[in-house]
């Protein structure tokens, strides 16, 4: 039945927005973490989203859910990874800093605020999103059943 | 004499599972609203309704008068919406990452779409309890 597969499509879609979610909060708590030297320091990380491929589902969950009836209409989306993020990091002068090398520098990670809260923005509006349309499609499923009723 | 649901339903079932199979597509499109390169889609429910109903005058479906004959695809009722009869939506405005997904115009489609599903349940469940009250014949 096509309706129940779209309680995979948006779990699916929900689970990735939950990630992307997640790597904004290490980047946001992470922004002031300073490091001694450039390979200490935090990277900024970014999910990374792609659509499930069709074949793939239908291997995975022949028998326990129905994704798209074999035709690739219905696909979720997944996570291919998250990936450390390589914009140039700050390195600032802060000679009396406990961290400072030789040269009194300290290394502040790469994350750019304005961009994570954006995304932090986008990725909860998504979730919502997604509430929304797996609420909407119980409710006509919930219809369909009392059909002749 | 005897009752033929195809013809006193008539286009409200084959209606019904389009509206659910819709909601599918759109569902997907607001699942991958932040995938790179995907393409929202979706299909043309005047012109598939059409060939569910096998009322569609530019096809030409294959007579099978044989049990082992292997039906065509173009035939009335075939399960789920097929990737040829997809089709792409046509981006208002282009984005960076190459996704065509309008997240407005996928809500509003989506919603629309359940309205319709709704409207489309309605006829089917009242055809059904105007069958059952003629069989009661009360």
């Amino acid at each position: 039945m096509s309706l129940m597969s779209i309680f995979d499509i948006s779990g699916s879609a929900m689970s990735a927005q939950s990630v992307r979610l997640n790597t904004t909060a290490s980047n946001m708590a992470n922004a002031n973490s300073a490091a001694a030297s450039p390979d200490q320091v935090y990277r900024s990380r970014q999910p990374i989203f792609a659509t499930i491929q069709a074949e793939m589902l239908n291997s995975a969950n022949a028998n326990s859910f129905n994704f798209d009836g074999g035709d690739g209409v219905g696909r979720g989306v997944q996570i291919l990874g998250i990936v450390e993020s390589d914009a140039p990091f700050q390195q600032r002068y802060e000679p009396e800093h406990p961290m400072a090398d030789q040269e009194g520098y300290v290394y502040y990670p790469n994350v750019n605020i304005v961009e994570e809260m954006t995304n932090m923005i986008s990725s909860s509006r998504s979730f919502q999103m997604n509430v929304d349309v797996m609420n909407a499609a119980r409710t006509m499923m919930q219809r369909v059943m009392s059909l002749g009723q | 004499m005897a009752i033929s649901f195809s013809n006193a339903l008539g286009v409200h079932e084959q209606a019904l599972v389009l509206r659910g199979q819709r909601t599918q597509i759109i569902a997907t499109n607001i699942a991958n609203s932040d995938t790179p390169g995907f393409k929202a889609r979706d299909m043309d429910f005047a012109t598939v309704l059409r060939d569910r109903m096998g009322m569609s005058s530019d096809k030409v479906s294959l007579r099978t008068t044989n049990s082992r004959h292997i039906a065509d695809q173009n035939g009335v009722g075939t399960g789920m919406v097929d990737e040829d009869t997809l089709l792409y939506r046509t981006p208002l405005q282009p984005s960076l990452d190459g996704n065509t997904v309008d997240e407005q115009l996928e809500n509003a489609n989506f919603a629309r779409n359940a309205l319709e599903h709704q409207a489309s349940f309605q006829f089917l469940n009242g055809k059904f309890s105007g069958m059952i009250k003629a069989l009661r014949g009360e």
